[in-house]
This record gives C-alpha cells, sequence and structure tokens, in this order.
C-alpha cells in the first residue's frame, strides 16, 4: 500500500520535473540545521611550494656548483622527496606543468594558476644557467629513484640512445592530448605518485616497482627513457652557463667517474679523427642529412593515418561510438555516458558534427606528431655522427643530473688555483680515498 | 653557447610573460562536482585515487521534505520503514534518520550523512532525486589531495566536474543557491551564521 503511495509520487514529481518540492515542514521546536562542509585549506599551500622550489633549486645549485658536496644533495633530495612527495602528495609538479602550459596555449578558456606557472619556468630557467639541478635534488620522482640506484650496471651506448628518444615521443604525445583537452598523460600515467599518497591505481603502482626495480641496476630509468620534462631540461642544459665539472681542477683521464657514474652521463675522452675515418664520418653525415627529410616524411604520413586511434582519446568521441554502437544494435549494454547522454535528451547530431571536428583535429596533431617524432630521430642520428674530439672525462651536459656521484670517485683533490695536477703522480692514497 | 642561452632567457620570459599575462589574476582551483550534473553513477566511489574516495554525499536540509518514506533512505524493495540494514538504501548505513516531529498525523524524520561512513557512492542521490533531490556529492577539501588531472573527472559520464576557485571550493545547488543567497540578503545575518558560514565556502554560478 505504501509503496503504491510512492510511486504514485513519484510519477507525480517526475511528469512535472524542476517543480515544487516537497515543501520543508515548520517545525514547532526544531530548527533547520545548514549543511556543513569541511574547509578547504586555501591556496596558501601553493605559494609555499613556489617558495620551496626556489629555495631547493638555489640549495641543489650550490651542493653542485660551489660546495661540491655529495652529502648535501643527498640530504637536500630527501627533504624535497619527504616535502613535495609525501607531504604535498606530488601535485603540481614540473613535469606535469608542462601539460598546463601546453593547455594554456591552446585553450584561451584555461585559466593556468600562476603557480604552475612558475613551477614550469624556474627550473628550466636554473637548468639555464647550473644545468639540471632540479633533477639532482628537487624532483621528488628523481629522488626516489636516486636513492634506490645501488648496483650501478652500464648499459651498452646504443641502448641508452634509442631509449632516450621515447621521453621525446612521450613529449610529443603529452602535448598534443593537453592541447586539446583530451587528457594529461603525464599525469594518468604518473609511476611514483602512488607511492607518494601510499594507494593508487594498481598498474601503475605496479609500474612504479617496475621501475624502481630496473632502477637498483640502471639508474633512474624514468628520468632517463620517459621524463618528457627531462627532455626539456636536457635542451637548457646543454647551454648552461655554469655545468657540474667532475674534477675540481685538472682531469687525470683514470676513468672511474665514468665507471661510477649510474647515468650513462660522463663521456669518455674523443681523440681527433684520422683522415680516414674523417672522410668516412663526413659521408655518413651527408646520407643522414639527405636521409633525413625522407625519415620526417614517413613518420609523418604514418601519423596523420593515426587520426582514429588518438581521437579515441577522447571522451566525446568514445561516447559518439557508443551512441552508434547502440543504435545499429552492435552493443551488448549501455555506458552510463550513453544512459546519461539519451536521458537528458540531447542533441545527437551536435555531438557528432563536433566528434567529426575532433577527429580531423586529430588528424593535423597526428600528423604534427609523427613529424616530430621524425625531427627527433634525424636531430639524434646527426648528433651521433658528429664527432666532438676532447682530451678529458667530462659529464655529458645533455644527460648529467648533478647528483654528485662522481665527486666522490674521482681522485684528483682541491688543489690550489693554478698547480697542474696532471702533471704530477696522484699518490695512491688519493686514488683510494673516495669521501 | 652564449647567444643560444640568451635566446632561451627571452624565450623563457616571453613565454612567463603571455602566460600570467593572458590570464590576468588567475586564481588556485579545486576540483568540484557540479551537483545539478550528477546522476549519482558512482564512480566517484571507484575512480577517485584515494582507496577512501573523496567524495561524500550532502544533505542541503532546506531542500529537505523531511518525508517518512525517503526514497534517498529506503531500498526500493524495502520490507519495513525502519533503520533495518535490508531496508537502508545505503551500503555502509551513512545515511542516519532521525525522528524529528508528528504533525496532523505526518511523521517527519531528519536524515544526517555520517561523514565518517560515506563512501560518496551516490546510491541515496539517485535515490533522493526522484523526490527534491537534496542529497547530493561534494568533493571534500579535507580529504582532496587536488590531482592535476582528477581520475573522476575523466570517468565522469556528464561532465560534472570542474575547477573552483581554491578559497571558495564547493558549489550548491541551483535551487539552494537561491535560498540560501535570499537569507544572505534579507536578514543581517550574523557572522557565524552558519549559512554566511557556509555561503563563504560556495562559489556562486
Amino acid at each position: 500500500m505504501v509503496r503504491i503511495l510512492v510511486i504514485g509520487l513519484v510519477l507525480v514529481v517526475s511528469s512535472n520535473a524542476t517543480a515544487e518540492l516537497i515543501p520543508t515542514p515548520d517545525f514547532t521546536s526544531h530548527a533547520i540545521p545548514t549543511t556543513e562542509v569541511p574547509p578547504g585549506d586555501g591556496a596558501g599551500w601553493e605559494y609555499v611550494d613556489v617558495a620551496a622550489l626556489a629555495i631547493a633549486l638555489g640549495l641543489a645549485s650550490y651542493f653542485a656548483l660551489v660546495t661540491r658536496s655529495r652529502k648535501h644533495l643527498f640530504a637536500l633530495s630527501f627533504a624535497s622527496l619527504v616535502w613535495f612527495g609525501f607531504v604535498r602528495q606530488g601535485c603540481v609538479c614540473s613535469i606535469g606543468a608542462t601539460q598546463n602550459v601546453s593547455l594554456a596555449l591552446f585553450d584561451p578558456a584555461y585559466v593556468i594558476p600562476i603557480t604552475v606557472v612558475v613551477f614550469f619556468l624556474l627550473p628550466l630557467l636554473f637548468t639555464l644557467f647550473f644545468g639540471r639541478t632540479f633533477c639532482a635534488a628537487v624532483c621528488p620522482l628523481g629522488a626516489i629513484q636516486e636513492f634506490v640506484s645501488i648496483k650501478n650496471v652500464q648499459i651498452p651506448r646504443w641502448v641508452d640512445h634509442s631509449l632516450g628518444l621515447l621521453a621525446w615521443i612521450y613529449l610529443g604525445a603529452a602535448v598534443i592530448f593537453s592541447a586539446t583537452g583530451t587528457a594529461f598523460l603525464i599525469c594518468r600515467y604518473d609511476p611514483f605518485v602512488g607511492f607518494f599518497r601510499l594507494g593508487g591505481n594498481a598498474n601503475m603502482m605496479i609500474a612504479g616497482g617496475v621501475l624502481l626495480l630496473i632502477g637498483v641496476f640502471i639508474g633512474r630509468p624514468y628520468c632517463r627513457f620517459l621524463c618528457p620534462y627531462g627532455a626539456v631540461l636536457s635542451v637548457f642544459s646543454r647551454f648552461s652557463r655554469f655545468h657540474v665539472r667532475i674534477p675540481p681542477t685538472q682531469c687525470i683521464t683514470c676513468g672511474l667517474c665514468s665507471e661510477a657514474c649510474p647515468y650513462g652521463a660522463i663521456e669518455a675522452p674523443v681523440a681527433p679523427a684520422l683522415p680516414s675515418e674523417a672522410s668516412r664520418g663526413r659521408s655518413r653525415l651527408g646520407w643522414i642529412l639527405l636521409a633525413s627529410p625522407l625519415i620526417v616524411a614517413v613518420f609523418a604520413a604514418t601519423g596523420s593515418m593515426m587520426r582514429v586511434p588518438l581521437s579515441q582519446m577522447d571522451l566525446d568521441v568514445q561516447l559518439a561510438q557508443q551512441l552508434r554502437m547502440e543504435t545499429l544494435g552492435l552493443a551488448t549494454t549501455t555506458t552510463d555516458a550513453s544512459d546519461a547522454f539519451r536521458n537528458a535528451r540531447r542533441d545527437e547530431r551536435v555531438l557528432f558534427e563536433s566528434v567529426l571536428v575532433k577527429q580531423q583535429q586529430f588528424g593535423r596533431l597526428g600528423l604534427l606528431l609523427g613529424a616530430w617524432i621524425g625531427v627527433v630521430i634525424s636531430v639524434k642520428l646527426v648528433s651521433l655522427a658528429i664527432r666532438r674530439p676532447h682530451a678529458d672525462y667530462r659529464a655529458d651536459t645533455k644527460n648529467c643530473v648533478s647528483c654528485g656521484r662522481c665527486f666522490w670517485y674521482c681522485p684528483v683533490g682541491d688543489a690550489p688555483a693554478g698547480k697542474n695536477v696532471a702533471n704530477e703522480q696522484p699518490e695512491p692514497s688519493q686514488l683510494v680515498q673516495i669521501t | 653557447m652564449r647567444g643560444t642561452r640568451v635566446a632561451g632567457a627571452i624565450a623563457l620570459g616571453t613565454l612567463g610573460g603571455l602566460l600570467a599575462g593572458s590570464h590576468g589574476d588567475a586564481e588556485e582551483t579545486r576540483w568540484q562536482i557540479d551537483p545539478d550534473k550528477c546522476i549519482g553513477c558512482s564512480h566517484c566511489s571507484t575512480y577517485c585515487v584515494l582507496d577512501e574516495s573523496a567524495v561524500k554525499c550532502v544533505q542541503c536540509f532546506d531542500m529537505c521534505g523531511y518525508c517518512d518514506i525517503c526514497t534517498g533512505y529506503l531500498d526500493t524493495n524495502y520490507d519495513d520503514v525502519n533503520t533495518a540494514a535490508e531496508n537502508q538504501l545505503c551500503p555502509t548505513a551513512a545515511v542516519v534518520r532521525e525522528f524529528v516531529e508528528d504533525k496532523a498525523g505526518q511523521r517527519f524524520y531528519q536524515y544526517t550523512i555520517d561523514e565518517d561512513a560515506c563512501i560518496g557512492c551516490g546510491k541515496c542521490v539517485k535515490g533522493c532525486a526522484l523526490m527534491n533531490g537534496s542529497l547530493y556529492l561534494q568533493v571534500m577539501h579535507d580529504r582532496c589531495v587536488n590531482c592535476n588531472e582528477c581520475a573522476i573527472e575523466k570517468a565522469c559520464p556528464t561532465q560534472a566536474y570542474t575547477r573552483v576557485p581554491a578559497e571558495k571550493p564547493y558549489l550548491v545547488k541551483a535551487q539552494a543557491q537561491s535560498l540560501y543567497e535570499s537569507k544572505l540578503a534579507d536578514e543581517a545575518l550574523a557572522q557565524d551564521d552558519p549559512v554566511a558560514k557556509l555561503m563563504r565556502m560556495v562559489t556562486m554560478r
């Protein structure tokens, strides 16, 4: 009986939707309470984070370049891991800010908070002057990998070079997907944020665990092979004004640092090319330069054919496909989105038209992404074909994260300026000493 | 080398200026659910990166009918109108039912959300939507970690998630908003009045 009444009532209410509500009664002795919600923490913490970032970058650069203290860098990266990682739970970070910047540039409706802009630009600016000190001791993702890098296994150079391309491709993909407002790939596939929050997407936590396991042997796999922001930083670091030097004075070419570096970021001496090598190198470079437009064209063509799979990341495209499938009777079940769409009686035509526009957009973006991949590969090939002779072991400014491990292993002590250490035989005790 | 560095610095400055300039007084933002778009699909309880979702149910008492037969409280297949678990819609018994008054033979009950028990599944929201729709979901900002990409936002079938200013990180239903606005305007409300307190945290639309 009661149930029939309720159903009757429901029918009445839903038949004149948005009509009057059942009135809130006037109680004789009961005051109607007001909803209570927990207060947010306001925007203050974001500014604290920006200040912490600036201070940490300053300290990291000071420890790496002036005091040359691996111990202090290590302590600082621990502090960064605790603050930016575990306390502030990983958002927003400089790596992810890349996407906000790209979205802000392409979508005028998106309002980018000023703190996010600072998070994106400040490490780039520091890198332009002091090298990748951000990676050394400020980035929590770098820190967590730095701590597990225990047993250093050198991987072949060609593997290092090839995998390093992934970061650039990832960067390109992250930019096109964030520019269209489709997805923030870097955030979605962040392998370590789950650890910072002590919980999260299980698949990503497993991926993070695997990366950390790999990281025990092959240092910083995420930073070197995947991090899109690291890729940008590597270009800025290449042109840095001051960058860490391995020996404080003159290199004795012992090669200890090269073996100690877990990141493959130390260049061994390269002898000037013999005449025969030089001519072979020149012809190789010529071939690569000839082939690079072809490489770019092939990848661009492939990318432009990726219109449909790329656009499938978009939620509206997914919804349109589901609606089509349901109309054609190909879908066995409806989704929440398609139910909501039909219940709200939204216009299918409008949706399909917007989806067509989106797919065209993704066709163009796919072409750009393909061309980008081609350019990345070509530039890599060209850079590998160019020989840059130098006499000593030195940090590869692109890939060196200024972690300071090599300071420990370098047997050259701090010598007074002007004294040429290279001409003296190092003391055996100096070779043994590692701190 | 030096020229490249200067060019890099100039490029960074330009980018920073462009981003800061074109967006003026860009505020910090937080994620919030537009309660008028929410359909109570339960994704909020499952897609949040936190084990216990940051989304919880909220009762807008001023919109509630204080019904005895509450469609947000009782399961559609209830056996009896009481607080027995099998009659409740809420899987965690987070909707607390309290008797208020008997008026002209009609019994009125107040329904309050036990925030600690609520998992943000939205079952009661869906049920209540059949009547007054006074129950609605909100992202609780003592829990939300403010992900750059909100996982629930991407899963939300009605795109009900929006970014709101961090200083006023909550929303209310459109109906409640006009009610609260008139309350704020009509009376000389004290600063510590609960309505004034709530409205200080709500972004008006």
